[in-house]
């Protein structure tokens, strides 16, 4: 116990500090991106694997708005207006004919569609990684750091978007039919409810919900064609750890495992940080596979 | 009028071929062009055919998991990967480079990541298992991108190829038609053992394990020992492959350990039909194939996965057997 | 207000289904047609395909030959969300009530409709809440805290919301304390009155006997007998025969 006090207080208090902040910055974009997801996996019973893929779009959109506009917030908005639907689109056209069939089959059909939207991204944009300057470049003195005001900035908003999204599923009339689909499809068909269309919604929103994480993200680094494979693969494990279709959960989750690399961050490389995720899902898996941030395991 | 068994030859006048007969026919017809072939192809060919039955090899034990055991698995990357590490190491560390030993140190390798995957396969469903299974490719990827030390990092590994060696009886260099003959055989051996394989009683219990677990279970098989054996298999022949692969070209490389050399593999298996065995082989030359001619037509540069990703999800779309999916039930008799 | 002059179109006929589970050939040529505003029961065993034919009606099942009209429209093969616009309430076997949501949102699942202004609206909630008291005791409780009973009388209401043309009531008596089934028969009555026809599949012979002007008896996944529900009683030799009473 003695070894580990004097461990822990070789580390300066000021770096627990810092990387808890990036921790949590980084854990409330991973929110937002695991919320889309946990949301169509709920609902729907997709997996979806082109998921990072809309972020990385998402955060390409942004890219050209912001050049032509010079309006951050333009782009934000729009980006999140303009993949949601085309992810409509998309759901309509791939996803609706495989209603009723083995998941299997969506599984491998959103990782057809991520492949196809990578190689895009790759050929119309090129290997250059592209950059969404700064919407404010004002920062404030932490410890020996400026830390950008930004980055909470962007932490904030994802915390509002996820608060909206909340009240909208607990309020609206589309929140409602969204969460009787979800607990039993036949008899939300049978009160009338649209349930296609509800689906369609469903993926339009986790779509925008990713491409507004990909233009908050973009500023603090590149954006390029495989930033989604490393957010996709961690969306995944933030969504399996804090619980499939757990909404709550995977926001938890999220903050968990970012705060869980920023950690490991002060000892190992960032590439080989990814580490620690990756056993936070297999104990998962082994003793609580149902969740961590399930109340109850099922 | 009686009605003779199917499965007996039937005496219709002229005497008729029974099923078997039929399969051997048609099986001795391909290995025959697959023999002559790089006698009459031009270098480059010659080394893509080869390569495309080690990409052949590696869909069909996938097809193992995912066209009779109904397990979709992500994890063939890591399989393929490590058999292809533990080649490079067995050609690397032992002097002068025995390809038998590579073949053992690279199914070990293999074995280790399968008996991993295994473990967790019987304790996860569907999508759960599929998504563990990627992880532990990426798990593999990052392990083996980052022990610079040992696995040469992002760089690889670069060996010599091993000589033809039986001990005592003849040792030679390969030349790429011999490779590509050595490569059929294990090839063409895999695809009769594991044919054999399916068909067999543990074949159908995994066959009824894909059509209803549950059921399978109540009726007292252990399905969890079932799928671990379908597991370690799969992970062997994936191993096979990478062995091939490393010994085809003398070099290993962490970008194979990557999930998306999975997620390809299984696109070989259903654009060439799933639960076929030989389906898989044929969906992978048609890839490669397809990438090459794009690529010659349109250059290099040419994004040849958007057509093809394309093609991919209209298959799953409005074509989900694949190619050979008309003769999925003729080749499994 | 009860009409039965089968001269008059009928709201909902059923014209000789076939329906199949997978390969089992469960409705074998059902037949059946409900009039405006009438009540009509469907009497047999367990499975003989009584809920498999309100499920044909409601478009959860198609069925492979057959068709089934409403106010003279074919509506076979339109989906069930389309069918429940349309004016056909159901309301199934073991409730289906959404657990997760509460009294109101279940209400509002119906409720929620184009068309629907907020003086409608209000007057919708005030009967089902003067029908049905408890439910407006408990409109902030997730539904799956409720009783059977005031389970049951939550999916009745929430197929009200959708001002139907008529009601599939799948076996709604079951499970429930004798109490609870009169308290069911008067719904009926309130619903009759108020026009709403009734396609009642039932076990409780006498119950439906009462409330029912015909009755369809089916066996074996088809009608075999039909009549007035005054013209038998529990004793008849149909009943005897078809329900093992």
């Amino acid at each position: 116990m003695g070894a580990i006090a004097n461990f822990l207080h070789a580390i300066p208090l000021e770096l627990i500090i810092i990387q808890t902040i990036n921790g949590v910055v980084t854990g409330m974009i991973l929110a937002l991106i695991a919320s889309g997801l946990t949301l169509i996996f709920g609902i729907m019973d997709v997996v979806n694997f082109a998921h990072g893929e809309l972020f990385m779009l998402g955060a390409y959109v942004g890219v050209v708005i912001v050049a032509v506009t010079g309006s951050f917030w333009l782009g934000l908005i729009a980006s999140a207006l303009i993949v949601g639907i085309f992810g409509a689109a998309l759901q309509i056209v791939t996803l609706r004919p495989l209603i009723g069939r083995d998941p299997l089959n969506t599984i491998l059909a959103t990782f057809g569609i991520s492949l196809v939207l990578q190689n895009y991204a790759l050929w119309q944009f090129g290997p250059v990684s592209r950059k969404i300057p700064d919407p404010m470049s004002s920062s404030f003195t932490l410890f020996y750091l400026q830390y950008p005001w930004y980055r909470i900035v962007i932490a904030l908003l994802s915390a509002a978007i996820i608060g909206g999204f909340y009240l909208f599923l607990k309020y609206s009339k589309f929140g409602v039919w969204i969460r009787a689909t979800a607990q039993d499809r036949v008899m939300a068909q049978a009160m009338g409810i649209p349930v296609p269309l509800v689906y369609t919604g469903v993926f339009a929103i986790g779509s925008a919900m990713a491409a507004a994480s990909g233009v908050l993200f973009a500023p603090t680094t590149g954006v390029d064609h495989s930033m989604g494979l490393d957010w996709v693969l961690k969306a995944f494990i933030v969504v399996v750890v804090g619980g499939m279709g757990n909404l709550g959960g995977s926001i938890l989750a999220a903050i968990f495992i970012s705060l869980l690399e920023s950690y490991a961050a002060i000892w190992l490389d960032p590439s080989q940080a990814v580490i620690v995720s990756f056993v936070a899902l297999i104990l998962t898996l082994l003793f609580r596979p149902t969740g961590l941030f399930v109340a109850t395991p099922k | 009028m009686t009605t003779a068994p199917l499965d007996k030859p039937m005496q219709i006048g002229k005497a008729r071929l029974n099923h078997t007969q039929i399969f051997w026919i048609g099986f001795c017809v391909v290995m025959a062009v697959l023999i002559v072939a790089p006698l009459l192809l031009p270098e480059f060919w010659r080394r893509f055919l080869t390569e495309s039955l080690i990409w052949g090899l590696l869909a069909m034990s996938s097809d193992l998991l995912i066209g009779y055991t109904g397990m979709v698995s992500f994890g063939h990357s890591a399989f393929f990967g490590l058999g292809m590490y533990g080649a490079a190491a067995a050609l690397i560390a032992v002097k002068p480079p025995n390809l038998w030993l590579a073949i053992m140190f690279g199914l070990a390798g293999a074995g280790v990541a399968a008996l991993f995957v295994a473990y967790f396969s019987t304790r996860l469903r569907d999508i759960y298992f599929a998504i563990t299974t990627l992880i532990f490719s990426q798990i593999f990827y990052v392990i083996i991108f980052t022990w610079t030390e040992v696995t040469g990092g992002e760089n690889g590994l670069i060996f010599d190829r091993p000589r033809l060696s039986v001990p005592f009886v003849y040792n030679v260099r390969f030349t790429s038609t011999t490779l590509h003959w050595f490569v059929l055989a294990v090839v063409a051996g895999s695809y009769l053992f594991l044919r054999r394989v399916t068909q067999s009683p543990f074949g159908m219990v995994l066959q009824s394990i894909r059509e209803n677990e549950p059921r399978t279970l109540a009726i007292g098989y252990s399905v969890a020992r079932y799928k671990m054996v379908a597991v370690m298999l799969s992970g062997l022949f994936a191993g096979l492959a990478g062995v091939l692969y490393a010994v085809q070209n003398e070099f290993a490389a962490p970008n194979f350990v990557f999930f998306l050399t999975s997620g390809e593999t299984v696109i070989y298996n259903v654009i060439g039909g799933i639960g076929t065995l030989v389906g898989p082989i044929v969906g992978a030359g048609f890839f490669q194939l397809a990438r090459e001619l794009l690529s010659r037509f349109f250059g290099d540069q040419f994004p040849y996965l958007i057509p093809l990703g394309i093609v991919f999800i209209a298959m799953i779309i409005f074509l989900p057997q694949g190619i050979l999916g008309f003769a999925r039930r003729w080749l499994n008799r | 207000m009860s009409v039965s002059a089968d001269s008059t179109e009928p709201l909902v006929r059923v014209d000789d289904v076939h329906t199949y589970y997978g390969k089992s050939h469960i409705l074998h040529g059902v037949s059946l047609t409900v009039q405006p505003g009438e009540v009509v029961g469907l009497l047999g065993r367990n499975g003989v395909g009584k809920s498999t034919t309100l499920k044909t009606i409601m478009g959860l099942v198609n069925p492979s030959h057959g068709t089934v009209l409403l106010d003279g429209n074919a509506i076979t093969g339109l989906p069930p969300h389309r069918l429940a616009r349309l004016g056909i309430g159901y309301v199934p076997e073991d409730r289906r009530i959404f657990r997760l949501l509460t009294v109101m949102e279940n209400l509002r699942t119906g409720l929620d409709r184009g068309g629907v202004n907020e003086d409608r609206r209000r007057a919708l909630l005030e009967k089902v809440f003067t029908y049905f008291p408890v439910l407006a005791e408990r409109r902030s409780q997730a539904g799956g805290t409720l009783s059977g009973g005031e389970q049951q009388m939550l999916a009745i209401a929430r197929a009200m919301m959708l001002e139907p043309k008529i009601i599939l009531l799948d076996e709604p008596t079951e499970g429930l304390m004798p109490r609870m089934v009169s308290q069911i028969r008067r719904i009926i009555e309130v619903l009759h009155n108020d026009g709403v026809a009734i396609l009642l599949v039932e076990q409780n012979v006498p119950l439906t006997l009462e409330a029912s002007q015909r009755v369809y008896v089916m066996e074996k996944g088809s009608v075999r007998h039909h009549c007035a529900a005054s013209e038998i009683d529990v004793h008849h030799p149909v009943i005897k025969q078809y329900l093992g009473l």
